[in-house]
């Protein structure tokens, strides 16, 4: 089965929203009522919104760069609305909708794209560690993290709802690491409880997952012993249930599993990216026809759980996100300059304090001479 | 942390002091930081029932346990991921990696993630990890077994990289650097793991309870004075330096020894100071000369004591090639006929 087949994709919610039965996940979905649904309808919908705001403000030069998660809205919401207080979270740097889950402030997420810092946000406050850019580097620190809490009696304690487990996010491309794959070896043989979900959007910047690999990804976790899965990343309730199981797994002291949400990208690897170079537009179209949003909308629809009060109450919401977050970008100043300088040790470094006074002195002498630092 | 009581008398003092290898020197500092801290683990290939290829973590799994000492998978950019998690959760992982020239898969790890999460994270993340490298050469080796690696990581912000000299830094400078808020890259000089020398057992300990006590790992020591030339040294050239003062003093030259100890920070005061005291400085290091710590220092120098220079700062060390084969390294490595001809060349100043 080569790795961009449909096949054995476990699904709750088909393409046109209408429910599938499973007798293996329903169990682990049957809790979702529909108000759980509309919350994920709603977060999907804000992380879109945001996503939209923060392409548009990079087109302004008001970014960098922006890393755009649009079309994998129900791997990240699906996910992210199964993992609960005590678990921690290792995203790679899209899992916007993610950190929509783990309470991070979206706009100021974009401290990272405007070049003011590397990390925007507190990950102990929101148990969600900072975006790590190097593919796969975080896989590892996942995984250590995972067996510390493992040491830390944090899993399979007795007291289920006390348990903990990290869930990992990385991409296709990143099953091609080394650090990925001994992250599996560590995970593996210390029976850490670790949940690894790759987020197969199909491309690595421009090489299809056909470039690095021969079988399904979910395939990959069979040499190393791990459980593995493989869903349909654009069927929330589908990605909600497996991820759930997936946790109870691990959470439960069974060790790790490996999921992975076959999706699609809809936008380019980055705003710097030129997709036509490298995918038809045919493709994309099909793609389109199995939005996440729209599925759920349906379904929603057509349970008669989606009223046009609350959908006009989310747009406004979304609206107000969109202009939060253009506010927030333009209100942006660099910090004094003599910043930079800081925390690169716990302690301090000769080298560091000696140039950090230096570049004082040598902003002060513009001062003094009354011209502009 | 357990506590540890100060204000021993002189009687207890001399009690503590006692003859060690290097190698048991260190093998003592982390036996006494594992019981200091139980949060402290050792990490490795190997380290457990065999007690690491140098054994220097002999004994330990059986005290400690193999929860605490831990035989890791053979694959070092794994132990070095997997201990930035264990740290984020307030772990203090100390690292063996087997040997100098098998650190690079951990190469990424170290630089983009070890180093620089503190600075990442504004100084929320703290990571306290420790990577013990035995390293440089001298041993008849066959190859990637007799590397010099400083100059490759002093380069990156965020990490600490000190070499001790003796038993007694050795045994002082492992417990700092565990204690450290910062990573440390630990590298012990594999052809001394054998010399012995004192070592005081007691004095490190109620320096552990000031964080800022950690921090003078980054200072260097005279570790012989002199007035005509200063050698400027760590780890395993500080012996070499140490046997030319000796010849020096015989040929009438007296030759100061500065023992770095520390790479990142280099405590480039001392070796000022040192520099305007003598006007003639050599750096010894065995790593190649070219683009490496000696450049660093000898620029330093010239910009700090020019006017007290009576020559130019000279260099003695590798060659600009692999390290090669172990029947050249007597003459790749800075032995002591290279550095005394420095040191001659600039007594003709």
């Amino acid at each position: 089965m080569g790795p961009l087949s449909d096949e054995g994709l476990v699904q709750l919610l088909d393409a046109d929203g209408t429910r599938v039965g499973d007798p293996d996940w329903e169990p682990y979905a049957s809790h979702l009522t529909p108000e759980a649904l509309r919350l994920s309808w709603r977060l999907m919908t804000l992380t879109r919104a945001f996503d939209a705001e923060a392409t548009s403000l990079q087109r302004q030069g008001e970014l960098g760069l922006w890393v755009s998660c649009l079309g994998q809205e129900a791997a990240q919401i699906g996910s992210g609305t199964a993992i609960r207080e005590p678990d921690y979270v290792f995203p790679s740097y899209r899992e916007h909708g993610v950190a929509l889950t783990r309470s991070v402030d979206l706009p100021q997420m974009l401290t990272l794209f405007r070049g003011l810092e590397h990390g925007s946000w507190d990950p102990a406050q929101h148990s969600f560690h900072l975006y790590t850019l190097v593919i796969g580097a975080h896989t590892l620190h996942a995984t250590g993290y995972a067996m510390a809490m493992d040491r830390d009696g944090l899993v399979a304690s007795g007291q289920p709802d006390k348990d903990g487990a990290v869930v990992c996010y990385f991409g296709d491309g990143a099953t091609s690491q080394g650090d990925v794959n001994e992250a599996f070896v560590f995970a593996s043989v210390n029976n850490a409880p670790i949940v690894f979900f790759i987020q197969n959007n199909q491309f690595a910047i421009s090489e299809p997952t056909t470039r690095q690999s021969r079988v399904t990804l979910a395939q990959r976790a069979d040499g190393f012993g791990i459980p593995r899965v493989r869903v349909d990343g654009n069927d929330v309730i589908a990605v909600h249930a497996v991820t759930q199981w997936a946790l109870r797994h691990a959470r439960a002291g069974q060790g790790p599993v490996l999921i992975e949400a076959f999706t699609y990208r809809m936008a380019a690897h980055t705003t710097s990216d030129d997709p036509t170079r490298y995918r038809s537009h045919a493709d994309e179209e099909k793609w389109r026809q199995r939005d996440p949003i729209a599925r759920l909308e349906k379904h929603l629809d057509s349970l008669g759980e989606l009223s046009q009060e609350y959908r006009d109450e989310v747009a406004a919401e979304a609206k107000a996100l969109g202009k939060r977050t253009r506010e927030t970008v333009k209100s942006w100043e660099r910090p004094p300059l003599l910043t930079m300088f800081d925390h690169v040790y716990a302690e301090p470094h000769a080298q560091v304090e000696a140039e950090r006074a230096w570049f004082d002195r040598y902003q002060q002498s513009f001062i003094d001479e009354g011209s502009h630092a | 942390m357990t506590d540890t009581t100060s204000g021993s008398t002189a009687v207890e003092r001399e009690s503590a002091v006692k003859t060690m290898t290097m190698a048991g020197a260190i093998n003592a500092g982390l036996r006494a930081a594992m019981e200091r801290d139980d949060k402290v683990l050792l990490l490795g290939e190997d380290i457990g029932q065999l007690g690491g290829v140098f054994r220097v973590t002999d004994g330990l799994h059986k005290d400690f346990g193999g929860d605490r000492v831990i035989d890791t998978p053979l694959a070092e950019s794994g132990i070095v991921g997997t201990s930035i998690g264990m740290a984020m959760r307030g772990y203090r992982p100390v690292i063996e990696i087997q040997f100098d020239g098998f650190i690079f898969p951990a190469f990424n790890q170290i630089t983009t993630q070890l180093a620089k999460m503190h600075y990442r994270s504004h100084g929320a993340i703290q990571l306290p990890v420790v990577i013990r490298v035995p390293f440089a050469g001298d041993i008849g080796a066959i190859e990637h077994h007799s590397e010099s690696i400083e100059a490759l990581f002093a380069h990156t912000a965020g990490l600490r990289i000190c070499s001790p000299a003796t038993p007694q830094d050795a045994f002082d400078m492992v417990q700092q650097s565990i204690f450290a808020p910062d990573p440390v890259l630990f590298l012990e000089p594999k052809a001394r793991y054998w010399d012995k020398g004192d070592v005081d057992t007691d004095a490190v300990r109620t320096r552990l309870d000031d964080a800022a006590a950690t921090a003078d790992i980054g200072r260097a020591r005279i570790a012989r004075p002199g007035t005509d030339v200063t050698l400027v040294a760590y780890g395993p050239t500080v012996r070499t330096a140490l046997q030319v003062a000796d010849v020096a003093a015989d040929e009438g030259t007296s030759v100061e020894v500065v023992d770095l100890r520390s790479i990142s920070p280099l405590d480039i005061p001392t070796v000022v100071r040192s520099a305007k005291r003598t006007g003639r400085v050599v750096v010894v290091h065995e790593a190649p000369t070219a683009h490496g710590v000696g450049a660093e220092i000898a620029a330093r120098v010239g910009e700090e004591a020019f006017f007290h220079l009576k020559a130019p700062v000279m260099r003695v060390g590798g060659f600009h090639m692999p390290y090669p084969p172990s029947k050249f390294e007597h003459e790749f490595l800075p032995n002591l006929d290279r550095v005394l001809d420095a040191v001659d060349r600039l007594m003709a100043h």
